[in-house]
């Protein structure tokens, strides 16, 4: 019942304003509604270190299809419901003023969240996809509807992308789905798992299906080459569109992996981890370059995490339970940093109408608050220890360079490693020369009235990082949450 | 006996950054006194813990991923760190207090207190930690906190880049350091100092792939104690404030490379290839350090070199396989290089911040204590019987005149130089006419810098005796006690001496005019033009094939003609977004259902 509350409480909340309740106050009691209730779930409830799902509740729906519309929660997914809480309630508290149709705006918002809330919930193939869909049309909607600057290219653009994903992703779900024996078929997550340890789903089916969810899951995570989408959409969308679809929904595409590919195919993936590899590399190396080349602060950010989506998938790709650990904190991490920067971002763009690095510059002396928050917020995304990000790169990079490390060269694994840790160099580069000229340097004189970010921000952003310095010094709180899932995906080998 | 103690000596200055940053920011005067307050408890169980035989820490737990991975959140309290821990948190402390006088009037002092705060405990930490993981963590907090201060007057456009510059050029040493942490780690599965120390066997049977560990993990050194080739950041960061420069830029964080490698020294001694190279770096650093020095007019930079120069003994001791003289001289370095980094401070202030040392002369005569306390430094940095650098130094040149004669005769030159270029510096600042108004202006500093000044002035003075420093290090094995080595130093120092004052007596304008030096070997020039001609040209090259092919060409094509969407819809005639989103949902539920359901 719980989760019950938290899925459909955004949920309702969006259909009540867009039936006239005053759009503001509502959304952000039903974001604190949801906030506290996940909280609850978290300290209180549930119940760490045991396997399986907790606090499951299910409705049936079709009898003859063994389809029924489950949630519960285990560690993983618990960690998705933080996150996506903690980043719509900031997400809600950064929306200024809406020039028009506010209630709609937000009731856009709230359906992101209900839906990325609905699938990471969700126990079932069937749910989990139709959830992440009713969250994705909003994002198309809030971009195309309320973005800036070439905001319908920049919402075609992320439409068609993500409904290629999305369809590819439909297409791999039911292969897989048609690939267990008849009998054992189900939509159900455990079911699967279990035809799955029984070896059930054949090595040469699990191949292809990987692929294709590799390509479909991958397109709405900017996987390389499938990325370009990312920076225009979110340089052209509102700050707390952003905020939500990077910090939380694309993130769905990385849950997905670690829920539905890594688990049910491992021989697939194992065949196509040097792909996998190859096309991170891509992220980290090529797209960090890209991004040390933008001139705008939003396209910097919008690249940069781009970019940083390829340690998750480097921590999934190492097949070890520390790296993949270590892509859960990740997600996380990065999540809480980058809704964060975009929120400021947008704050700034609010008041200068510009977000040309060279058109900006002193903001520091007139928005300190702007100035410490983006600043804590920029140093946390490049992986600085103290915060959650760092913690989880270290994860994944000594995950990854422990697969298969012999004392006499380096594999695969371990020049990976090494390249993802010179990318750690190259999002220092970006990131620092990004806050020096907009934050430091002589105030401009067209710059000098501008007011400071409001007081009252000072408790979503306050909130936000105060989460990721928990886990960036005591880790250990998250990862006794989310290795149970995963050690049972690596024992059963 | 398990103890939180410790623990406090960390989180004093931690809680006091933080109740600064969140509560006082606008009540300036109240977060110096919470910094200066929490430094002074910090030292005080300090000296409780350096009292303390056989003192246990509490530990907690990072990650506890075993067997695979396990970071303790813990201390080693051996009596390397318990040294360090006083040095630190008592150098730290005069600091503090000495900031009170010279930042009086800065409007960021909140600001800066908290910094200074949030400094002193990565630092401590990085003395405290028993693993490498934790200490990378403290590693790079004391970067970002130097990075913090440096930038302080972030509205100046130097000091912005400077802070930059130093974060950056630290980053890339930390990207070996942690390659080498990773390394380590494999072969001995564990990033616990003890447990690696235990399990050495598992890597030394690997000789080819510890040299290439131990060296990676030197690079961390490199970055942070600014060896040549990553030095260009320190000189950069004298843009600091001046009592950042003499806490972290000459006494402490720069130091901790130092510390770092003595830390592991059971690790790097087992690899000879790798301390070869280390001792070499380190000379390398001593002598192009010294030699800028000589040409250099701004008083800071010319005391940010000569740490460079000292710092490169230090890492020479260690590549000799001695961490006994490295930390030695790291012991006396701290007291009298922060000693000549505040008496410069007091001279800067007391001149409206003029810090070149051809607009300043005959300031003996009006700053008294100042002078002869910077003389205290001074000759305790050119190693001046019986100022305690001299023995130090001593034993540094010793041990390489056992081990390695060219090294010998480097550091012998190295020595020679820094007697040339401070006297020179004493002699153009202190003596002579002065040279401008602000110089004949010049008045002594309040009492509150001058009191560090003279509490320096006595460790600087006299931590080279054996029955001071045997108190607090570990003394390096007795060499022969020959006349041979200290003679020549002696020499070599009187010479450098003898030199400066015949060149720069009365002289209004420097004699000398060496580009070469003056200009740093234009390593500046060469790293900027390195750093535009790869990965910036790199980074163009990429956005550019990013844009115009990955975006425009391949993919967004292949999506529209291969899916035909566009088409679709023009077909369809509903060429707005609602329509499609909604038409899209539509689709899908339609689509699961025959598939599935048909």
């Amino acid at each position: 019942m719980m989760l019950l509350f938290i899925v459909f409480a955004p949920i309702v909340a969006a259909l009540a304003i867009l039936l006239g309740a005053p759009a503001r106050r509502t959304a952000l009691w039903a974001a604190v509604f949801t906030l506290a209730a996940t909280f609850l779930l978290y300290f209180f409830a549930f119940e760490v270190g045991q396997r399986g799902f907790q606090y499951v509740w299910s409705y049936p729906i079709s009898a003859d299809w063994r389809l029924n519309f489950t949630l519960g929660v285990d560690g993983l997914s618990l960690v998705m419901l933080l996150l996506t809480a903690l980043v719509t309630f900031a997400a809600i508290w950064f929306t200024g003023e809406i020039a028009h149709h506010p209630n709609a705006f937000y009731a856009c918002l709230l359906l992101i969240a209900g839906g990325a809330l609905g699938a990471f919930a969700s126990l079932d193939l069937f749910f989990f996809y139709a959830f992440h869909e009713l969250a994705l049309i909003p994002t198309f909607l809030l971009i195309g509807i309320w973005g800036s600057g070439n905001r319908s290219a920049a919402a075609w653009k992320i439409t068609i992308y993500l409904a290629t994903g999305s369809f590819i992703l439909l297409l791999g779900l039911i292969m897989l789905y048609r690939s267990v024996p008849e009998a054992a078929r189900s939509f159900d997550f455990r079911a699967l798992q279990k035809a799955a340890s029984l070896g059930l789903i054949p090595a040469e089916a699990q191949g292809n299906i990987f692929l294709i969810l590799l390509i479909g899951f991958g397109i709405l995570v900017s996987l390389f080459p499938f990325h370009t989408w990312a920076p225009e959409a979110y340089a052209a969308a509102p700050a707390p569109a952003a905020m939500l679809h990077a910090g939380v929904l694309k993130k769905f595409g990385l849950y997905g992996l670690l829920r539905v590919a890594v688990p049910l195919l491992p021989e697939g993936a194992q065949q196509w981890s040097t792909l996998l590899i190859v096309l991170l590399l891509g992220n980290i190396i090529w797209i960090g370059l890209v991004t040390i080349a933008q001139k705008r602060l939003d396209w910097m950010l919008g690249y940069s995490s781009v970019m940083h989506m390829g340690y998750i998938f480097l921590g999934i790709a190492s097949g070890t339970l520390l790296g993949t650990s270590g892509a859960a904190v990740l997600i996380f991490a990065h999540g809480i940093s980058i809704a964060l920067l975009f929120g400021i971002a947008g704050e700034i763009r609010q008041r200068t109408g510009t977000l040309l690095l060279e058109d900006l510059g002193g903001l520091g002396k007139v928005m300190p608050r702007a100035g410490l928050a983006f600043g804590l917020a920029a140093f946390a995304s490049i992986g600085l220890p103290g915060f959650a990000n760092f913690t989880g790169e270290v994860m994944v990079l000594f995950g990854a360079f422990r697969n298969g490390a012999d004392p006499y060269g380096f594999h695969i694994f371990q020049i990976a490693t090494v390249l993802a840790l010179w990318g750690v160099v190259i999002s220092a580069v970006y990131m620092l020369r990004a806050y020096r000229s907009v934050f430091m340097g002589a105030v401009r004189e067209s710059w000098s009235g501008l007011t400071d970010l409001p007081r009252s921000l000072r408790l979503p952003i306050g909130l936000l990082l105060a989460m990721s310095i928990w886990f960036g010094f005591f880790p250990q709180s998250f990862v006794r949450l989310v290795t149970p899932t995963f050690k049972s995906y690596f024992t059963r080998k | 006996m398990s103890s939180a103690l410790p623990w406090y000596i960390l989180l004093l200055p931690f809680l006091a950054a933080v109740v600064i940053v969140l509560f006082t920011k606008s009540y300036r005067g109240l977060s110096s006194f919470i910094s200066v307050a929490a430094v002074l408890g910090s030292f005080a169980f300090s000296c409780l813990v350096f009292a303390t035989p056989n003192i246990r820490s509490l530990e907690l737990t990072w990650i506890d991923l075993r067997p695979v991975l396990y970071v303790p959140l813990g201390f080693v309290l051996d009596d390397l760190s318990k040294t360090m821990l006083v040095l630190v948190s008592g150098i730290g402390a005069l600091i503090h207090i000495y900031s009170l006088g010279y930042m009086r009037d800065d409007a960021g002092k909140s600001r800066y207190f908290a910094s200074l705060s949030f400094f002193m405990f990565s630092m401590l930490g990085i003395v405290l930690a028993n693993n490498f993981v934790m200490m990378f963590i403290f590693w790079e907090l004391v970067g970002v906190s130097s990075y913090l201060l440096i930038g302080h007057w972030f509205e100046r456009e130097t000091a912005a880049e400077a802070a930059k510059k130093a974060f950056l050029t630290n980053r890339l040493g930390d990207f070996g350091f942690m390659l080498g942490i990773l390394m380590a780690w494999t072969a001995t599965g564990s990033v616990v100092f003890t447990d690696m120390e235990q399990q050495l066997a598992r890597i030394t049977s690997y000789p080819g792939y510890l040299t290439v560990a131990v060296l990676l993990i030197f690079c961390g050194a490199v970055g942070k104690s600014a060896q040549f080739p990553l030095h260009v950041w320190l000189p950069d960061a004298m843009e600091g404030p001046t009592p950042i420069s003499a806490l972290i830029h000459a006494a402490t964080m720069v130091a901790a490379g130092v510390y770092m490698l003595v830390r592991v020294s059971f690790l790097i001694q087992a690899a000879p290839v790798a301390l070869t190279v280390i001792a070499w770096i380190g000379t390398i650093t001593a002598v192009l350090a010294a030699l800028i020095a000589t040409q250099q007019n701004d008083i800071k930079r010319i005391l940010a070199y000569s740490t460079l120069s000292q710092l490169g003994y230090m890492v020479m001791a260690v590549g000799l396989a001695s961490g006994e003289a490295a930390m030695f001289h790291l012991f006396t370095h701290a007291f009298f290089k922060a000693l000549l980094f505040l008496g410069a401070g007091s001279i800067i202030v007391m001149l409206h911040h003029e810090q070149n040392i051809w607009k300043m002369g005959g300031l003996a005569g009006r700053l008294g204590i100042t002078f002869l306390t910077f003389m205290v430094g001074t000759l305790a940095l050119i190693g001046f019987p019986p100022f305690s650098g001299f023995f130090s130094k001593d034993a540094i040149l010793a041990l390489a005149h056992e081990k390695d004669p060219a090294i010998f005769w480097l550091a012998l030159f190295t020595a020679f130089l820094t007697a040339f270029y401070m006297v020179r510096l004493v002699v153009v600042v202190f003596f002579g006419k002065p040279r401008s108004d602000s110089a004949r202006a010049g008045r002594e500093a309040p009492w509150v810098m001058i009191g560090p000044l003279i509490v320096l002035a006595l460790p600087a003075f006299a931590a080279g005796f054996d029955f001071v420093a045997e108190f607090f290090v570990k003394m390096p094995d007795e060499h022969e006690a020959g006349w041979f080595v200290p003679g020549l130093a002696l020499a070599a120092t009187l010479l450098g001496v003898f030199f400066a004052v015949i060149l720069y007596r009365k002289r209004e304008q420097d004699p000398l005019d060496l580009a070469l030096f003056r200009k740093r070997f234009y390593f500046d020039e060469f790293y900027g033009f390195l750093i535009s001609a790869t990965q910036g040209l790199l980074a163009a090259i990429a956005a550019f094939l990013d844009r115009w092919i990955l975006d425009a060409g391949l993919v967004r094509g292949l999506s529209t003609t291969t899916w035909g969407v566009g088409s679709l819809l023009r077909l369809l005639q509903v060429g707005n977004l609602q329509a499609y989103s909604f038409l899209f949902g539509l689709g899908i539920v339609g689509l699961i259902y025959f598939t599935l359901f048909g």
